[in-house]
């Protein structure tokens, strides 16, 4: 059992952060690893990145976006309530060194996976521009905490309500056309949003590392549930990734694979509230 | 005199209920014997007579010509019109040489004797009838679900024998002096011996018996491939079908759970020294039993969050009931091992971080890692792998969504490629998820299936459909790139090649589609490296595969041993088992030969 030592809503509700006592995963956790949880008995495996770590403390951070049932069951937990199974750390840790500049992009809550890394990057003495987007001000998370390691920090909302009005791969190919010092861009979010910087920065030349979210169920390489094509190879996010070579993903598998459940995940959310 | 009930009397009997809902046996119990006996005259002395234990096994008439106080020398058999009187066979028990009575002369098989001389009383067989008797008696099937109604539910198929089945199996075997088929059980149950304590209705001590050499046999009674072990080497098995080893085996393990028999042993003394064992399949298991019955502190490190590796993962709940996985693992909680769930060893603890803390460690961690083909379109939608099939159905328990939140993968036509246990398992399981067409796509004959032989018996009653020597070579999707067809190629057997089975040889131009909005491919596993990256100093060979010593199963690094699927590639369970109890039997022998730290 894990106990949730502190809980906080994010975004009016939808994007909830917490933390969790797990003191070995705290221990050997690195930016870009993931754990997989099981809320209760009857619950699903669900992924989710850490999105910061207190080694000390035994304590890791993780934020979620309440997208459906496991997502939506967390939400109602509070601090102090236990959750049955935590397993980590997951998934190859990101490979951070010091390049020079590097650009780090976030959409909706991978902006929190996207700030561990960053933060990496940042210690490793990088030059660090952040480009964060969220629908709306209100879905907008961790702007003080990017604020701080980021050199350079440029947000964008779809609807106008906060920063620049847009996608992120506005002010991305604004920094590409005008800098030509980048050495690399990371990017996470909305699998959509991936592909389209992907298309951006290989016109560009600039190598990209998209971390990927298929869905899992180990976690740990058994039942190869998360394969992607990355190039003409079949990889495993879970073991293998979730960080590729953007350049090489193919986003339009990944899409179709994600998508195989969505009927029953609708049924298994309705299936809770009655 | 010879009533309708007859048959029901003659055996000490032991009544196994079957709840009519759930069918679970229950409530046991033991009835009085009840021999049949009437009174007969034998040249004016006054016999009792007694009617054979076997006489049921054989439906022999029993319209014997012996009315109640007869003169037995004046009975004649009606059809070869003899006296029923034996004067040529010796008494078995005082040796005089005439007078036997031999009342089933009809059936030449009555192994009653009464010496008319002395009035012993012999239960008289000479070795020679009491062979050419057990040869009568058919294999006995286990009772076993309806055919139609299992198809839509997850219980376990067959119930196992009542004491009554159990006893008429034992009494097949013919208790050979050098038992073949002990030569083929992997780790040499003493099967004559335990098969004579179910004869005597020893049910317990019988289940005492195999678990001098095997930790787990309510599950390898039920899983393991009997027909190329023990079963395949009965000498019973050169006339007729061999003793049904692997079922009792299962009934005894099975009679001594649900009465409540299994006692937790006493432990050794503690040695203050402490075991580490990566994996909790059946090659954890038993080192974990072993060593902890030696007086070791043990602690079992398991990645899912859930124990019993493949058992609980891999294989369905309804050949192998989870309850069962888990009694077993209680028992081993019971004798003071300690585990731990949800540690994926490799990524949270190292090896050399267990070394720290442990005197030795056993590698048991299995062959996890799911084999494709690489061809065209096996990344659509809709095609698994075995092991994500499985693992959703029975460790996430999807058959059972939305109570539990795990989704199950829908088709209404469903192919899976391969032909062993793994394919036969998720073929049974889309069929009762459902699906109204199941096919096994399989590249050889029916002859090289390498599933157990129940298992394909049981597939096939259950309707699942066989297209066998056949390949696919690439699957084909609809416009949102979900499977809807794969097309096939016919194969032909060539050569026999390294493993003794015929090659497969693809015929060209031979293509065709099998339609299908399912596809579960179960061709193999192999190992799984997420261990080994934190280890590069452990010696694999050229498969991925951990190289050991065969002698004590230690690996390249000191006090690590390894044993099961993960040096083997994708074998059994009780092979797993076998090499989980050489390394413990090592390690035992190298710590307790070490001074204590
Ligand atoms: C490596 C990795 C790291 C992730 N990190 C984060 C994170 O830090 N924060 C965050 O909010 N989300 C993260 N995700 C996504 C997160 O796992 C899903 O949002 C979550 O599983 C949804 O579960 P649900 O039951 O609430 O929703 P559902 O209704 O079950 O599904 C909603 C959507 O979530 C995705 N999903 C569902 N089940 C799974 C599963 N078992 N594995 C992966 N994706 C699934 C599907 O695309 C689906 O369409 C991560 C995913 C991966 C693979
Ligand atoms: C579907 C299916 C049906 C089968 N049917 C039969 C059958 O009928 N008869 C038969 O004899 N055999 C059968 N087998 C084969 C048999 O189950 C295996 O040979 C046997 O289970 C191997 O045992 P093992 O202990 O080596 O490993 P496994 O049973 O595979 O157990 C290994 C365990 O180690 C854990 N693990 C892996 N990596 C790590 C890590 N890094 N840290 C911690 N834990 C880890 C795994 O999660 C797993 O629980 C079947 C296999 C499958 C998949
Ligand atoms: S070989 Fe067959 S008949 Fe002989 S002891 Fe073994 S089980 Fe009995
Ligand atoms: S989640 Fe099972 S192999 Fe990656």
């Amino acid at each position: 059992m894990f106990q949730i030592v502190r809980k906080q809503e994010m975004a009016k509700g939808t994007i909830i952060r917490f933390d969790i006592s797990a003191p070995k995963i705290a221990k050997k956790v690195k930016p870009g690893q993931f754990i997989i949880l099981r809320v209760n008995e009857t619950g699903e495996r669900i992924p989710l990145t850490v999105a910061d770590k207190d080694s000390f403390a035994g304590i890791i951070t993780i934020i979620f976006q309440v997208v459906g049932k496991t997502t939506a069951l967390m939400r109602s937990l509070n601090t102090g309530d236990m959750i049955k199974d935590v397993v980590g750390p997951l998934g190859k840790a990101a490979e951070i060194e010091k390049t020079g500049t590097v650009v780090m992009v976030g959409g909706g809550t991978g902006v929190a996976i996207l700030h561990h890394v960053a933060k990496a990057y940042h210690e490793a003495g990088n030059y660090v521009i952040g480009i964060i987007g969220a629908q709306n001000m209100d879905m907008l998370i961790l702007e003080n905490e990017m604020n701080n390691i980021c050199d350079e920090l440029i947000i964008t909302t779809d609807d106008g309500s906060y920063g620049e009005q847009g996608f992120v791969t506005g002010p991305l190919k604004t920094y590409l056309q005008e800098r030509y010092d980048i050495k690399l861009v990371y990017a996470i979010g909305p699998i959509i949003m991936m592909k389209n910087i992907c298309k951006l920065t290989k016109k560009f030349k600039i190598p990209t590392i998209v971390s990927l979210n298929p869905i899992m169920i180990d976690g740990t390489g058994m039942c190869g549930g998360c394969r992607v094509k990355i190039g003409n190879e079949t990889k495993f996010a879970c073991v293998d990734g979730p960080d590729f070579d953007g350049h090489k993903v193919d986003y339009d598998e990944l899409e179709n694979r994600n998508s195989i459940y969505l009927k029953d995940e609708k049924d298994s959310l309705l299936f809770s509230i009655r | 005199m010879f009533d309708q009930d007859v048959k029901y009397l003659k055996f000490k009997t032991l009544i196994n209920t079957y709840c009519p809902h759930c069918h679970n046996s229950f409530n046991v119990e033991k009835k009085e014997e009840k021999s049949i006996i009437f009174k007969a005259k034998y040249k004016g002395q006054e016999i009792d007579l007694k009617l054979s234990p076997y006489l049921d096994v054989f439906d022999v008439e029993t319209s014997v010509p012996v009315k109640e106080g007869d003169e037995l020398d004046d009975v004649l058999c009606p059809k070869c019109n003899k006296s029923i009187i034996n004067k040529t066979v010796k008494c078995g028990e005082c040796g005089s040489k005439v007078g036997e009575v031999l009342i089933s002369a009809l059936s030449k098989l009555m192994p009653f004797y009464i010496c008319t001389k002395f009035g012993c009383e012999w239960h008289g067989l000479t070795k020679a009838d009491e062979r050419k008797l057990k040869l009568k008696i058919p294999r006995q099937d286990m009772p076993e679900q309806d055919q139609k109604l299992r198809v839509s539910n997850y219980q376990e198929v067959p119930y196992g024998y009542t004491g009554e089945l159990a006893l008429l199996e034992a009494g097949r075997c013919l208790q050979c002096k050098d038992p073949q088929c002990v030569k083929g059980c992997p780790v040499n149950i003493d099967i004559p011996n335990f098969i004579a304590l179910i004869a005597e209705e020893k049910f317990d001590a019988a289940a005492k018996k195999i678990k001098e050499r095997n930790v787990l046999p309510s599950i390898c009674g039920r899983v393991c491939p009997q027909e190329d072990q023990c079963e395949k080497y009965c000498i019973v098995g050169k006339k007729d079908k061999p003793v049904a080893i692997g079922r009792l085996e299962r009934f005894v393990a099975d009679y001594e759970r649900k009465m409540d028999l299994v006692k937790v042993p006493i432990i050794n003394k503690e040695t203050g020294k402490r075991i580490a064992v990566i994996g909790s399949g059946p090659a954890g298991l038993t080192v974990a039993a072993d060593m902890r019955q030696r007086g070791y502190g043990v602690t079992i490190f398991e990645a899912l969050h859930e124990t019993g590796g493949v058992l609980t993962y891999g294989i369905p709940e309804f050949r192998l009931p989870k309850s069962i996985v888990q009694f077993e693992i209680n028992y081993l909680k019971n004798m003071g091992c300690r585990i731990e769930t949800n540690h994926v060893i490799g990524p949270l603890l190292t090896i050399e971080e267990l070394l720290e803390n442990f005197d030795s460690v056993f590698i048991g961690v299995g062959a996890g890692l799911p084999v494709f083909m690489n061809i065209e379109g096996e990344n659509l939608g809709n095609v698994f792998s075995a092991n994500e099939y499985l693992t959703r159905m029975n460790l996430m328990k999807a058959y059972k969504f939305p109570e539990y939140d795990t989704p199950m993968p829908h088709g209404n036509k469903v192919a899976v490629i391969g032909g062993g246990n793994v394919a036969m398992d998720c073929a049974r399981s889309a069929k009762r998820a459902g699906s109204d067409e199941v096919t096994i796509i399989y590249r050889r004959s029916r002859h090289e299936l390498p599933a157990r032989g129940e298992e394909v018996h049981h597939a096939g009653e259950e309707g699942i459909i066989f297209k066998l020597l056949n390949n696919p070579v690439k699957y084909i999707g609809t416009d949102n790139n979900r499977i809807k067809a794969i097309e096939c190629i016919k194969m032909e057997l060539g050569e026999p090649d390294k493993s003794g089975r015929r090659r497969p040889i693809p015929i060209e131009g031979s293509n065709f589609t099998v339609e299908c909005d399912l596809a579960i491919v179960a061709i193999g596993n192999g190992p799984n490296p997420i261990l080994f990256n934190s280890t590069p100093n452990l010696k694999l060979n050229k498969w991925g595969y951990i190289e050991v010593n065969p002698e004590t199963n230690e690996t390249s690094i000191k006090n690590v041993y390894a044993g099961g699927d993960i040096v083997t590639g994708s074998a059994t369970v009780i092979l797993a088992m076998g090499a989980g109890r050489i390394a413990a039997n090592a390690m035992h022998k190298k710590l307790s030969s070490m001074k204590k730290k």
